[in-house]
């Protein structure tokens, strides 16, 4: 199996001067870690994975690429264990693994570090890197272990403290224990599951130096995401799936974003443009406005800011720094502790969302299978969902189930929902169909103010720039949308103008035009909130 | 060789009655050992039981008179549960309801006759739902779990119960029994038919089950009240009032119970002691789940519990196997459900044995 070559592998998408690229690569990595073959996964009717090949080579950085429902989270749970392919063998170093064990992935070493942590927070770091691996209470182990993982830290430069408490560290130390507890057991390939969400642009940048220096020290890495820069300066070989197949592959030096954009969706992607802004009259006005941590995760301080009719302001920050008050003042769930909200001139006094979406406000929530959907319910029902009470939707308390219907097969037609009808039960359709069903839902109304929490948190480039395209349609109509996101690349698409949250404290960072990434990410970790960097005194 | 487990997308109709049929056939297959241990025919004892539930007007009066506080409990522990409601506390507000009736139907109170029916209906259904609103008031507010409270307060209504009957309730001319004064005649539910023991609680829980069947399929309640229970988060985002729909569900869930109480009052005891319920309560929980929650299939579900302990009194007393037989079809049938449904929600693969190659 070893014979093949990275070059070979490269796919229809390569291009001319692949040959030599390819050859100096297959040199280094000449060694397979792990192969999967002809992988075939059907659920029912659905194809999730349909025939795949994927090879990981020794030292080599893989990036795995695709939209929701594209197959990425199939295929791992495949090479995982936890599904069973209906064809195909997933083979690691020389050895087959026995379908459905996840067992036997782990034990030849395949190791996973997912989006959300699986960490004990009230353990050290130590203990739950040798959590699972060893029984805890050993006499003398905890030394020799402590000895293994400082050996790990000085190789990988994975930097952390290992006798505090989880629940003290960052998040990006965090994902660093994360990643330490999969290389202490001597993993072989390691895969990261969107590894950047949650970090701040100079975060990230430190995990992509630990990544390489792990891969020159042999390790195979599987790195999936949905951030094309990010997968450009990282990886070394990109993989994409599309509709269960791959796509195509290519080595990163070749590829460029338009190339692997069209690639993912199938079809060239239309890129967003945006015109001038021509913002009106104040909308959303916040007044020293306080938020109690309790309500939201974290606490918001005093924070003013405006928000005007038909511009789009964008909130950049970590997550986890006050985002989630804002959305919650904005969504009617939430009054401040102190300060005013003022929509349209009047405080908003009281926690109500119906009184909110009577009053024009489209809300997104930020996770939206927790809180945007009922999953056992039919996209008919979810599309009424804020709206039951009222026309065309009831009468006297009986509901019109065919006027439920009408809209929901509107909203599918008009929105692109990709499903088998108005009665698919919501947990059936994939992120960016779902996502696409909220924004039918509340765009429907034809909103003052649109609250895009998180609006494409991992939906394919397809639905993006169609949700994208939406929004700035809004605004160009004259609402004024709020964009939280923790993607920078989509706040500098969209916006006219950046806020930065930072521990509950809100900047104004003013026009994105007049903005580049690298001062937004020092505002996004706290350094001069006073005096923005790169805006013009 | 080995199996795995994956979930199912989508489960026909024909597929969830065809597991419920094979749910009761392996409980009867189960339950055919102690008959056997206990030196009967297995055969013989079923069709005795059929017989005994079904066999004559009598039986058949007697098995819907058991299954008329069973429909129910069991509406109050299906509209509770589908909104994630854990309400254990149905046989306490069957008491409760069963007392509300007596205090306001025995003439302790000055109403006109021909309202006493109505009265004697709402006292016993509000006071039955206001024993779970409060619990559910307590969840709301302070976080108590609702499944410790109601099942505790059972006992507390028991005792409380006693107390009254014992006390200030105790009807002078019981010889001394442990036993409320009676309904006023105007108070009490006609039979269905001249000299049989059934009564018109029995409709009022045929109603009370087609009103909730077109209340979760046709009304903005219902469908708040799904939403509510099947996403909590998404109906608060939805602004969909979360604590106020759980308030209305707490109150139609202990009312039903309470009108379950109401009915053995009115319908076949005429006054109130504390053996009025053995445990309808409680059955109405396995009512509910053998039905799936369906309000119509409460009232199947209730007719099958009930057949199964009327005709196992009278195979007993054929027998002399004895008629807690009664109590483990009951039980296995539901553990057989449970079961079922397990297989409902997931699809079991078989898959050969694995190639462990490379070696």
């Amino acid at each position: 199996m070893g014979g093949r070559t990275t070059a070979g592998l490269a796919g229809r998408a390569g291009q001319s001067g692949e040959h030599d690229k390819g050859a100096t690569l297959a040199n280094r990595q000449a060694e397979i870690v792990l192969s999967l073959q002809g992988i075939t996964k059907r659920f029912g009717p659905l194809v999730a994975n349909d025939g795949l090949d994927l090879t990981l080579h020794r030292g080599e950085i893989l990036a795995l690429l695709g939209e929701n429902g594209a197959g990425k989270t199939t295929l791992m749970n495949i090479l995982f264990g936890h599904y069973v392919q209906d064809e195909g063998s997933v083979r690691v170093a020389d050895q087959i693994l026995p379908p459905g064990s996840p067992g036997a992935a782990l034990a030849a070493g395949v190791g996973m570090v997912h989006q959300h942590f699986a960490l004990a927070e009230n353990l050290s770091g130590l203990d739950n890197i040798r959590l699972g691996t060893e029984p805890l209470m050993r006499l003398g182990a905890s030394r020799a272990a402590r000895r293994k993982i400082e050996r790990i830290i000085a190789e990988s430069g994975l930097e952390v403290d290992l006798d505090r408490r989880v629940a003290a560290l960052t998040v990006g130390e965090k994902q660093r224990v994360e990643i330490l507890k999969a290389l202490y057991r001597d993993v072989r390939v390691l895969i990261l599951d969107e590894p950047t969400a949650v970090l701040t642009p100079q975060e990230a940048e430190g995990l992509f130096t630990v990544l390489r220096r792990l891969a020159a020290n042999g390790l195979g890495v599987i790195f999936i995401s949905h951030k094309l820069g990010e997968v450009l300066a990282v990886s070394h070989r990109i993989a994409v799936l599309r509709a269960g197949r791959k796509a195509g592959e290519l080595l990163t030096a070749q590829a460029d974003r338009r190339a692997i954009a069209d690639l993912m969706v199938g079809k060239a992607v239309a890129e967003v443009r945006r015109s001038a802004p021509t913002p009106g009259k104040a909308l959303v006005e916040f007044r020293k406005v306080s938020l109690a941590r309790g309500v939201a995760r974290a606490p918001l301080t005093d924070a003013s800011f405006t928000l005007r009719r038909g511009e789009i302001v964008g909130i950049a920050g970590v997550s986890g720094n006050g985002q989630a008050a804002i959305a919650a003042l904005l969504s009617g769930l939430a009054v401040p502790s102190s300060g005013q909200v003022l929509l349209d001139g009047t405080p908003i006094t009281s926690a109500n969302p119906r009184a909110l979406v009577a009053a024009g406000v489209a809300r997104m929530p930020e996770d939206r299978q927790h809180d945007g959907v009922v999953g056992t319910m039919s996209i008919a029902d979810n599309i009424a969902l804020e709206e039951v009470r009222g026309k065309p939707f009831a009468r006297f308390g009986l509901l019109d189930r065919k006027a439920m219907r009408a809209r929901a097969n509107a909203a599918i037609a008009a929105y692109d929902i990709r499903c088998p009808g108005s009665d698919t039960e919501a947990r059936l359709l994939s992120g960016g169909n779902a996502q696409k069903l909220i924004l039918a839902r509340v765009l429907e109304r034809e909103p003052r103010l649109i609250l895009a929490n998180q609006p494409t948190r991992g939906l394919d480039i397809g639905a993006q720039s169609e949700i994208h395209r939406r929004l700035i349609a809004a605004r160009d109509r004259g609402a004024a949308v709020l964009v939280i996101s923790e993607d920078l690349d989509e706040l500098f698409a969209l916006a006219d103008r950046l806020l930065v949250v930072h521990a509950g404290q809100v900047s104004d960072a003013g026009p994105s035009a007049a903005l580049d990434r690298g001062s937004v990410g020092l505002l996004m970790a706290g350094q001069s909130i006073t005096a923005p960097l790169g805006v013009p005194a | 060789m080995s199996f795995r487990l994956e979930p199912r997308t989508h489960t026909s109709l024909r597929l969830k009655l065809a597991v419920s049929l094979l749910a009761a056939l392996v409980a009867l297959l189960v339950v055919a050992v102690p008959v056997l241990l206990a030196g009967g025919n297995p055969f013989s004892a079923y069709g005795l039981i059929v017989q005994g539930a079904f066999g004559s007007p009598f039986a058949l009066s007697e098995t819907l008179n058991r299954a008329t506080p069973l429909i129910l409990t069991g509406l109050a522990a299906a509209v509770a549960f589908r909104a994630r409601l854990w309400n254990i506390g149905a046989e306490g507000q069957l008491y409760i309801g069963a007392l509300a009736a007596v205090l306001v139907g025995s003439g302790l109170l000055a109403i006109p006759a021909p309202l006493l029916i109505p009265a004697v209906m709402i006292a016993g259904f509000l006071a039955g739902g206001l024993m779970m609103v409060v619990p559910t008031i307590l969840k709301q507010r302070f976080g108590a779990d609702e499944v410790v409270i109601t099942l505790l307060l059972n006992f507390v209504v028991i005792l409380f119960v006693q107390l009254l009957i014992e006390g200030p309730l105790k009807d002078p001319l019981a010889m001394g029994w442990p036993q409320s004064v009676p309904l006023l005649a105007e108070a009490r539910f006609d039979k269905l038919v001249p000299r049989l023991r059934m009564h018109w609680g029995l409709v009022v829980g045929l109603a009370a089950a087609l009103l909730l069947w077109l209340m979760v399929r046709k009304t903005v309640l219902g469908f708040e009240i799904k939403a509510v229970g099947e996403n909590q988060a998404a109906a608060r985002f939805a602004g969909i009032p979360v604590h106020r729909t759980m308030l209305k569900v707490a109150l139609m869930s202990g009312g039903l119970a309470g009108l379950a109480g109401v009915g053995e009052v009115a319908g076949v005891k005429f006054y109130l002691s504390s053996d009025l319920s053995p445990g309808f309560g409680y059955s109405g929980i396995v009512v509910a789940m053998l039905a799936g929650l369906s309000p119509i299939g409460t009232v199947f579900a209730a007719l099958f519990v009930a057949a199964v302990f009327v005709g196992a009194d009278s195979m007993s007393r054929a027998t002399g196997i004895s008629n807690y037989l009664a109590d483990l079809v009951v039980a296995l049938s539901l553990l057989c459900v449970l079961v079922g449904s397990f297989f409902l929600r997931f699809r079991v693969r078989y898959q050969r044995p694995a190639l462990v190659g490379g070696r």
